[in-house]
Order: C-alpha cells, then sequence, then structure tokens
C-alpha cells in the first residue's frame, strides 16, 4: 500500500515535470525551470509562470478530483460503473457553467462560474442518486445517468446557440470534450477552494466506505451515519466536479479507468482506493494533457477524446463482465 | 403574370417553361446595359463601395449589418437606406434592378432572384489592399459610375503611397502580432496583415509561417514578444474563444502605448476605408518608437 502510494507520488512528480518543460516555445528544460523560478526579465518566464504552471496546477487538481469522485461513487454504490462523467454529473456542472457565463453571473460575482457549476453538479449527483437507488443497480444507473448526460447536453447546447456571440456555438465542443489549453492563473484561484474543499470532504469518506462493504446494516451497526455518509458524498462530488468542468470542461472516463486500474493494488478497499485514485487520476490527466500538446499543437485536441479513447473500451469491457454477474 | 404569381412560380420551380431568360448581361455578368435606378446590395462590404460611390436615389436598400455597429463603420450613412435581411422575397419585393452580393451571400437566395430576372452582381470580398482598387472600379461599373471610381482610385492610390513614404525602412519597423479569438494570427498575405504592414509593422504571423494567417499558440506569442499586439472587438456575452485575448499573458504584452489599437470596423472590408486604419496606426506607432526608442 505504501509502495503504490510511493510509485504513483513519484509517477506524478515526473508527469508535473514533463507538463512543464513540454510545449510549443520548446525551450531547454532546463531554461524552462529555471525561467519558473527566477525571473530573468525574459518571455521565456511569461510563458512558463502564466501559462504552462496554471495548465500543470489544472491537470493536477482536475486528475486528482476526477479519480477521487470516481472512486467515491464507485464505493458507495458499490458498483465499477460510476464515474461523475458517465452519469452526467460533469455535463450537469457544464451546464450550470454554461448558464452563469452567457447570464453575466460569472462576470459579476468572481465566484459564480464555479459555485453555478456546483449548483448544476449537486443537480446532477441528486437526480441521478435518486433515479438509481441506494444499492445503484448497474442498468438503472446507467439509464439515470444517459438521461442527465444527454439532457444537460442538450440545454447546454441549446443556450450556447441562443447567445449572441458567434463563437459561443462552437464551444459546445469544449463543455463536452474538455481542454487546459490558454486557462491561466485565474482560473486555478477560481477551481482550487472548491476543489479542495471536496477533496477534503471526499477524503473523510474512507472509514465509511470500507464499513459499507459489509452492507447497509453492519455499517450502520458499526456507528457509521449513512444520512451524513450521503451527503458528505453528494457535495464532495459536487464541489471537486462542479469547480474543474467550470474551468476546464466535461473530461470523461478518468474516475472510471483510474479505480479500476488501482483497484487490485489496495486489495479491493474502496476507503484506500480513494487516495491512490487521486494520485492516479492526476497521473492519468497530466498524461493526456502532455499528449495533446505534442500530437496536434496548434490544434488544440480536446482532453475528453484522449481519455475516452483510453475509456471507452476498457467501460465496454467493464459492461460485458457485470452482464455475466447479471445473467 | 403579377409579381407575386411570378414569385410562386419561381419557388416551384417553374419559372423556367413560362419566362425566357433575359441576356442582356455584358462581359462582365451582372453589369446591366443601362444605369440602374433601383439598387438593392445584401452584403455588408458591398453596401460600404455602394454607398460611397452611388449617385442619389440610386441606391434603395443595405444589409440590416450596416445599421450595426457592431461590424459596420457607415451606421449613419446607412441608416438613410431601407435595411434588408438578405431574403429573396424580401428582395424580389423591392423590385430592383440590380442585386448586389458577395460571394458568401446565400447561393440559394441568388439563384431565385436569377430565376425571377433580377440581375445579380457577385463581388469577392478583397483578399489584400490591391484588390481594393479593383472592387472600386467594378462597383463603379455595375452602377455606371466609372468616373467616380476613377476619382476613389486616383485618391486612394495618392493617400496609400503617401502612407508607404512615412513607413520606416525594412530592419527599424517595429514587430505587431494580429491576435483574434482562438488564438488566430493573420499574416502579411491577409488584408488585416496588409493594414498592419502598410502602417509601418512586420508581422509576428510571417515569422513563424502564417502569411495567409493561422492558430498562433500562447506560448509562442509570448515567446515571439512583439511590439505590439492588436486584438480585435470582442462580441457581446462572453465566449471562451475570445477568453485567450484577456489572457494575462496578452495583457502583458498589451502594457505600453500600442494598447489602444484593436482592429474595428474599418477593418472589415475591403474599402477605401482601410486608410482610416492604417493612418490610426502609423500614428499610433510614431507616438511609441518617438517615446520609446
Amino acid at each position: 500500500m505504501i509502495r503504490l502510494m510511493l510509485v504513483l507520488s513519484a509517477l506524478v512528480l515526473a508527469l508535473t515535470g514533463a507538463a512543464l518543460v513540454i510545449g510549443p516555445a520548446n525551450a531547454p528544460y532546463w531554461d524552462s525551470l529555471s525561467a519558473l523560478v527566477v525571473d530573468d526579465g525574459t518571455p521565456l518566464t511569461l510563458v512558463m509562470r502564466e501559462i504552462r504552471l496554471p495548465r500543470a496546477i489544472l491537470a493536477l487538481a482536475i486528475g486528482a478530483s476526477l479519480g477521487m469522485a470516481g472512486a467515491a461513487m464507485q464505493g458507495y454504490l458499490r458498483n465499477p460503473l460510476a464515474d461523475p462523467g458517465l452519469i452526467g454529473v460533469s455535463a450537469s456542472a457544464a451546464l450550470g457553467a454554461v448558464l452563469a457565463i452567457q447570464t453575466g453571473l460569472a462576470a459579476a460575482f468572481a465566484f459564480g462560474l464555479p459555485l453555478a457549476a456546483l449548483a448544476g453538479a449537486v443537480l446532477g449527483v441528486l437526480l441521478v442518486l435518486a433515479l438509481a437507488g441506494p444499492r445503484g443497480a448497474s442498468i438503472t444507473l446507467i439509464l439515470a445517468g444517459i438521461v442527465v448526460s444527454s439532457l444537460a447536453g442538450a440545454l447546454t447546447s441549446l443556450v450556447l446557440n441562443l447567445s449572441p456571440n458567434p463563437f459561443a456555438a462552437s464551444e459546445i465542443v469544449f463543455w463536452m470534450m474538455g481542454s487546459l489549453a490558454d486557462r491561466s492563473m485565474d482560473h486555478v484561484w477560481l477551481a482550487l477552494p472548491l476543489i479542495g474543499l471536496g477533496l477534503v470532504l471526499l477524503a473523510t469518506l474512507t472509514r465509511g466506505l470500507e464499513a459499507l462493504t459489509l452492507g447497509e446494516d453492519a455499517a450502520q451497526a458499526l456507528g457509521i451515519n449513512l444520512t451524513r455518509l450521503r451527503l458528505t458524498l453528494v457535495g464532495g462530488t459536487a464541489a471537486v466536479v462542479g469547480a474543474s468542468t467550470a474551468v476546464a470542461g466535461t473530461i470523461g472516463f478518468v474516475g472510471l479507468v483510474v479505480p479500476h486500474l488501482l483497484r487490485p493494488f489496495v486489495g479491493a478497499r474502496p476507503g484506500a482506493l480513494l487516495g491512490a485514485s487521486a494520485l492516479g487520476g492526476a497521473a492519468m490527466l497530466l498524461a493526456a494533457d502532455i499528449l495533446v500538446r505534442v500530437v496536434l499543437p496548434t490544434k488544440d485536441l480536446k482532453l475528453g477524446v484522449v481519455t475516452a479513447l483510453v475509456g471507452a473500451p476498457l467501460f465496454l469491457h467493464l459492461i460485458y463482465k457485470t452482464r455475466r454477474q447479471l445473467a | 403574370m403579377s409579381r407575386f404569381d411570378r414569385l410562386c412560380c419561381a419557388v416551384a420551380g417553374c419559372l423556367a417553361t413560362v419566362s425566357p431568360a433575359v441576356g442582356q448581361v455584358a462581359a462582365d455578368p451582372g453589369v446591366p446595359a443601362a444605369p440602374p435606378e433601383r439598387v438593392v446590395s445584401m452584403n455588408l462590404c458591398t453596401d460600404q463601395l455602394a454607398m460611397m460611390m452611388a449617385d442619389d436615389g440610386q441606391l434603395h436598400s443595405v444589409s440590416y449589418l450596416s445599421q450595426q455597429a457592431r461590424g459596420s463603420a457607415l451606421v449613419e450613412q446607412a441608416r438613410q437606406y431601407v435595411p434588408n435581411r438578405g431574403l429573396a422575397e424580401e428582395i424580389y419585393l423591392m423590385d430592383p434592378d440590380l442585386v448586389i452580393a458577395g460571394s458568401f451571400s446565400d447561393r440559394t437566395t441568388l439563384d431565385m432572384l436569377r430565376r425571377l430576372d433580377v440581375p445579380v452582381a457577385v463581388f469577392e470580398p478583397a483578399g489584400n489592399l490591391s484588390d481594393i482598387r479593383d472592387r472600386v472600379r467594378r462597383m463603379g461599373a455595375v452602377l455606371h459610375r466609372e468616373e467616380a471610381a476613377a476619382r476613389m482610385v486616383a485618391r486612394f492610390e495618392a493617400r496609400l503611397a503617401d502612407l508607404a513614404a512615412q513607413a520606416p525602412p525594412a530592419g527599424d519597423r517595429p514587430r505587431a502580432a494580429l491576435y483574434s479569438a482562438n488564438g488566430w494570427s493573420s499574416g502579411g498575405k491577409t488584408l488585416p496583415g496588409q493594414i498592419v504592414t502598410a502602417a509601418g509593422f512586420d508581422l509576428v504571423a510571417d515569422d513563424f509561417g502564417l502569411a495567409w494567417g493561422g492558430f498562433l499558440p500562447l506560448e509562442l506569442l509570448a515567446m515571439s514578444d512583439p511590439d505590439a499586439v492588436i486584438t480585435g472587438q470582442p462580441y457581446p456575452a462572453d465566449s471562451r474563444a475570445e477568453e485567450i485575448l484577456d489572457h494575462p499573458v496578452v495583457a502583458h504584452l498589451k502594457r505600453d502605448s500600442m494598447r489602444g489599437i484593436v482592429s474595428d470596423q474599418d477593418w472589415s472590408c475591403g474599402t477605401p476605408l482601410v486608410l482610416d486604419a492604417i493612418e490610426r496606426l502609423a500614428q499610433a506607432r510614431r507616438m511609441a518608437t518617438g517615446a520609446g526608442r
């Protein structure tokens, strides 16, 4: 367990370094890092501090958020198919964010954007949890997720199509696929407080999720307050997913792939999986964000495209396995 | 046959059998044999040329975009005409003897107007400064205002030569970057690029091989450290595409005396009005280099 965390931490550290030195400006690695620390008056400092650093921080924080939220939802629902992107929480958060931007709420009040996305995410989680029920049977969970995703996606498209700004309609793809291109420190300060709060909330679920593996009655007998557990889960997930989506759009599959890959290494303990998935999610998103910069540097290839190419085959494999269990 | 009947016929596609083709079109398609007396223009840029050149009472209607301050350089003048939204029905009912359209106007609309025997002159947008002379001359030809066009071309060339004489020599020219939504940067083979070079700047996009324009990553813009960054006027309501123009890096690069320069209405069309844009830009360059160097 400790060895796994060390390996993952080393991986995240290495990928953060790579994310900081790789980019279209193509400066020598060592010069880039020294320009980040010491302001040498060259444009490279500007590039490092205002473009690459915020991008790396956001990839780190958002990856950790999505990984941990996925692990928490899977632990609570005891269902490996749960993922905030797949079940519509991200799509509802995107709707909240788009509404805030187009109504001017985001411009009128500093935290209007992440808070509106949070509100959207809360609605999405509540709707899906209510539809899927406490045990979260796979079929109802996925069906509820599809409906919430499509509805939120359709409304997002509608709002953007009604915007007087001619560029808004082309942004539908950003809100559906996600990107970290050209984000600035402003976005970091916008997202980080809420992400931090959400990660702390989710981290407190460790003991509750472990107890829940014995069943709800046994968990209650162990002194776990299920209502509080549920509220913390909803609040934590909505906070991290809302803040992430507000600045980076919808990035799917991270919360599905990462817990699935790491589960065998933590002895399938959902509590231990939380921390490991946070690190794993950060590593996955950093790697994806490096990849989009290397493959198509000028085209702003969307992050969600990369994560879906990795995640969708795995999701199909999981459905196949669950189908056998159901039959 | 009443005009309404003919309109219905055109919609049903039966006109070809009812009415013979007119065939009075000269070598330049769209140049009418006699001076047109009721002209409808349905494109922002042909509107500008037509308003600058038409005889009194010759122009009847311009596109509604020309009456909106966001893109139009001649709002006040355009409000004297009837606005149109480029729909075949409304234009046909205006009973024009010449319709002037841009090559991006709706083809089906233009085809229907032609089927209804309305002469249509289509103008390609001017892609660079030298195209502007051709467009002015052609507008003069279709409106039968050749003399006005010749005068306008002469004035245009004189002012342009004047500006070229004031521009600093190669090697002493400050570098400017045109930067618009999604990080698009126009180069020296585009009209906005030529406005900037005519004002005495070198273009950053040309250094990156983007003479026809292209996406310039924010990092490369920062590394090129331009003397001026020229962004456009944002549209109403926020969009992520335009958010890049408020990025701290762009704000940092725009910090000094050149920051007020934006590409506005005078940049949007290839007409002699671009000279005003070039003059403002050249003035800003003189102030910046006079103070800074």
